[in-house]
């Protein structure tokens, strides 16, 4: 018997957004993710060390396009906005950081 | 409650991004018991069509998790039932078509290595174990992704010393056949001592007797995040708290490894097996061994001071990590591969890391002497000698150990060889000029040691 894995159905993504701080970045992250029906469940923002830091807590779960896909267009703002993205699904760092 | 824990996310992100966190290894482990037949043509058809079947989304679902979790995941690699065993049934032996088959359906999958072209001999070898062995330096040569694995000692059988005078002259050969490419044969071959049967690691991984149809392994790695943590303690932090430090990182590393292998396997649909925890360096810098030494205060890899370090180290990655994870296996614990490790190298290239340290380190730590380049000249009798002292550690401490040295064709004490890769680079190391020959030509087993008295 296959023992109880992790399940695939978690639809929590974290999106960490970095760089240089300037006009539109939450606005233009938000409207990728309001395109891709990504829902915005928490957003919490901070300066560190001169860099603008913004971390969003997304559900994909009503999303119409895959992980990748979203990941993909997410990536390409923070090409056009000259900011690093990062898109993880959530349980990495719950898995991390709890015990 | 927020669900964003800010300080959480940005350490997993420095962890991956600036010191090289990643999973080092998803293995299928896949048993090939059901491919016998006295037609090695036929079997040769049952494996290729096996492992093609099992790992056929193997690379593009470990793709898959990398990207949802960002974070790399190295190799994507391939353990299988013990060759010798599988190509026993055949009226006919022909390993080396074996071995091509493997090769063959590696490439097909898109895996680097396929372990399991090897034998379990610490008793005495079967006819087709003999053949095996007999096989491996024409395997290793004509073929790309093979790895192959010979387990010559155990605690409870003693050591078989005419299996290890038979690998001094097949690791000799094995090197001689792969000349033009510094020797890498031998890179790919590997003694052992109390083998474990669900390593995800090479050269060693193969899939044990005692183990299920299939399974999915895997190994983690993260020398960087443990050497950042250490350089980030005051410098007179004790050995406690420094270990315990060590256990921390450990734990959130093997976490990560857990999640990344019961998602692997959910996928594939098999069972979860074992997570390795494993510090495994690469030659990158940033990512090694040696330097968390550095870290705790040693001039470099080789010091007096490095075999208690990495006592130390192994066995609070061990405690770290055992709690993260259900299953845990394999080789579990600090690597110390010469050629795969940037600081291991430059410490070799200086001269402050003999062989003798490296063997001495090798009773504290996962594994044992591995990767080391050795003068080309070296007689076949003297590797048996390497192998023969290696085994007993292994053998007499109730640990696994091992032995991966290439004696580099043509080459000599000061010169170096270059694999490239996950191999890397190696300075040639000088190995002790006296003769074992009349040691290792006696014939027969060394003894099963006693398992009291415990001195």
């Amino acid at each position: 018997m296959q023992e109880k894995t992790v399940g695939k159905s978690d639809n929590k993504i974290i999106i960490t957004v970095s760089g240089v701080d300037r006009i539109g970045i939450v606005a233009k992250v938000a409207n990728v993710l309001a395109e891709y029906k990504v829902n915005i469940e928490d957003i919490k923002q901070t300066i560190m060390q001169d860099y603008f830091v913004m971390f969003l807590l997304g559900d994909i779960s009503k999303a119409d396009k895959s992980f990748k896909e979203i990941k993909e267009a997410l990536q390409k703002a923070g090409e056009e906005l000259q900011m690093e993205i990062w898109v993880q699904k959530k349980q990495i760092f719950d898995k991390m950081h709890t015990i | 409650m927020s669900s964003i824990n800010a300080d959480s996310i940005l350490e997993t992100i420095d962890m991956i991004r600036v010191h090289h966190l990643d999973i080092r290894t998803v293995t299928l482990a896949l048993s090939l018991r059901d491919c016998c037949d006295s037609d090695v043509k036929i079997v040769g058809e049952k494996i290729y069509n096996k492992i093609t079947k099992y790992a056929k989304n193997l690379v593009s679902l470990a793709n898959e998790i990398e990207e949802e979790y960002s974070i790399p995941i190295i190799n994507k690699r391939i353990s299988v039932t013990p060759i010798s065993l599988v190509g026993e049934s055949c009226k006919e032996y022909d390993y080396v078509y074996l071995a091509q088959v493997l090769d063959k359906a590696a490439q097909e999958v898109g895996v680097n290595f396929i372990g399991g072209f090897g034998a379990l001999v610490e008793k005495g070898c079967t006819k087709g174990d003999a053949a095996l062995i007999e096989s491996i330096p024409e395997a290793l040569s004509k073929t790309e992704r093979i790895c192959s694995s010979i387990n010559v000692a155990s605690s409870k059988a003693g050591i078989n010393m005419d299996a290890v005078l038979k690998m001094g002259t097949t690791i000799k050969k094995a090197a001689k056949l792969t000349a033009d490419r510094d020797g890498i044969g031998a890179a790919k071959l590997v003694c052992f001592c109390n083998v474990p049967g669900d390593n995800p690691f090479m050269a060693g991984a193969f899939h044990g007797y005692g183990e299920p149809e299939c399974a999915l392994n895997v190994g983690v790695s993260g020398p960087g995040v443990v050497r950042a943590a250490i350089e980030a303690l005051p410098k007179n932090t004790s050995f406690g708290d420094m270990a315990n430090k060590i256990k921390q990182i450990a734990y959130k590393i093997t976490s990560t490894g857990e999640l990344v292998g019961r998602e692997m396997a959910q996928r594939m649909q098999i069972p979860f097996g074992i997570i390795d925890l494993s510090l495994a360096p690469t030659p990158e810098i940033g990512d090694s061994v040696a330097g968390i030494f550095q870290a705790m205060g040693l001039e470099h890899a080789g010091a007096h001071g490095t075999t208690a370090a990495l006592a130390m180290l192994n066995d609070a990655v061990k405690k770290g990590g055992i709690m993260a994870s259900s299953h845990v296996g394999g080789l579990s614990g600090a690597f110390i591969p010469v050629s795969e490790d940037a600081g291991m190298i430059e410490a070799a290239t200086k001269g402050c890391l003999t062989f003798d340290k490296l063997e001495a380190m090798t009773s504290v730590c996962s594994v044992g002497l591995d990767m080391i380049a050795i003068p080309g000249d070296t007689p076949a009798d003297t590797i048996s000698g390497i192998i023969a002292d290696e085994m007993a550690i292994g053998m007499i401490n109730k640990k696994t150990t091992a032995v991966r040295v290439i004696p580099a064709p043509n080459k000599k004490a000061g010169d170096k060889v270059v694999f490239g890769g996950l191999l890397g680079e190696a300075p040639i190391m000088n190995v002790n000029n006296l003769s074992s020959t009349k040691f290792v030509q006696r014939g027969g087993r060394i003894p099963a040691p006693i398992h009291s008295l415990n001195n």
